[in-house]
């Protein structure tokens, strides 16, 4: 049990990386949203939030390189159980028009 | 730790940090994170409920939450997002100054987060301010005449479907404001006990733990930004 204690852990230079990352994205979100993309452009808004959302739980949540093996698994689960929850309320409201 | 030393440790000897039930600080420091993982997921579950039922009523009334969302400010709401971005900087950075044991560090840091949490409720307080102003707000008094410019001509909008965005959009930021309210709280306790000198490079769970929970909370704000601010604002 001797592996390093700071698991997980950077520099503060990478740190700081990341969150200029995230403002750089949060500026590309908002000018991604006044381009006409069509059908796309809420797509392109959750990609980018999505990116964002994983910068965030693997660097500052630490989750990459954690010593806790679980925490991902815990993290997944939570996911699938919320696509689940998406996928059959849209699977019930999307179908009622069909006849 | 092999048996034959365990039973040579005196009492005196125990790192009280140390529970006795767990077999050494990584163990327990394990445990206290997944724990913090369990409960988060289930504010993912909470959250994702709300999040359900905007997909729905975005998918059957889109014009009207694209008429709503357009009454909102971009500018206030990109500034909150950023504001919540450098806090979570701020808070990955306390916790590495807590694993080195450097408190003033760790409590500057601590403090910078909660005066940026309490600068995005500020923003939020107005952005609030406004809709009541408007007549923005779900209830008797709710007014709504704007319209949908769907890019050849201006769709009148049913004020009851853009109540609904607006009942949504206040159901989602004001218990994402809770949140905050919540972590600013914890904060302003953990750097109080931080400057007191209760943590150490070997415990400091509590500023780990609160900083997966702020981390949290702006995950969900950086779905809330684009979802609630930035719906068919290229016409």
């Amino acid at each position: 049990m001797s592996e390093n204690t700071e698991h997980g852990t950077h520099s503060r230079r990478f740190y700081v990386a990341i969150g200029m990352s995230l403002l750089a994205l949060t500026a590309t979100t908002v000018f991604a949203a006044f381009v006409n993309l069509g059908p796309f452009n809420p797509v392109v808004a959750l990609l980018i939030a999505t990116i964002k959302a994983t910068l965030v739980v693997l660097f500052f949540m630490h989750v990459k390189g954690a010593s806790e093996k679980l925490t991902a698994v815990v993290l997944v689960s939570g996911f699938f159980f919320l696509a689940i929850l998406l996928s059959l309320a849209l699977a019930d409201y999307l179908t009622r028009a069909w006849r | 730790m092999p048996a034959s030393q365990a039973t040579t440790v005196e009492p005196e000897a125990h790192d009280p940090a140390l529970r006795h039930h767990f077999a050494d600080a990584q163990q327990q420091k394990n445990a206290a994170s997944l724990g913090m993982w369990l409960f988060l997921v289930t504010e993912i579950m909470f959250f994702g409920g709300m999040f359900c039922a905007y997909l729905v009523y975005r998918l059957a009334h889109f014009n009207a939450f694209a008429a709503g969302s357009q009454q909102l400010s971009i500018g206030l709401g990109a500034t909150n997002t950023a504001v919540l971005l450098i806090s979570s900087l701020t808070v990955v950075l306390a916790v590495k100054a807590a694993e080195a044991g450097n408190r003033k560090q760790l409590v500057t840091y601590l403090i910078i987060t909660v005066m940026l949490g309490l600068v995005f409720l500020g923003i939020k307080a107005d952005e609030y301010a406004e809709k009541f102003e408007r007549h923005h707000v779900p209830g008797p008094n709710f007014q709504f005449t704007d319209t949908f410019d769907d890019g050849a001509q201006k769709i009148p909008v049913n004020p009851n479907e853009a109540q609904l965005y607006f009942s949504l959009y206040f159901a989602m930021t004001g218990m994402h404001a809770l949140h905050m309210v919540i972590g600013c709280g914890l904060f302003t306790v953990l750097s109080v006990l931080a400057w007191k000198g209760h943590y150490t490079p070997q415990y400091f769970t509590p500023i780990e733990n609160a900083g997966l929970y702020w981390h949290l909370v702006d995950i969900i704000w950086i779905y809330l930004f684009p979802l609630l601010y930035l719906i068919s604002r290229h016409r």
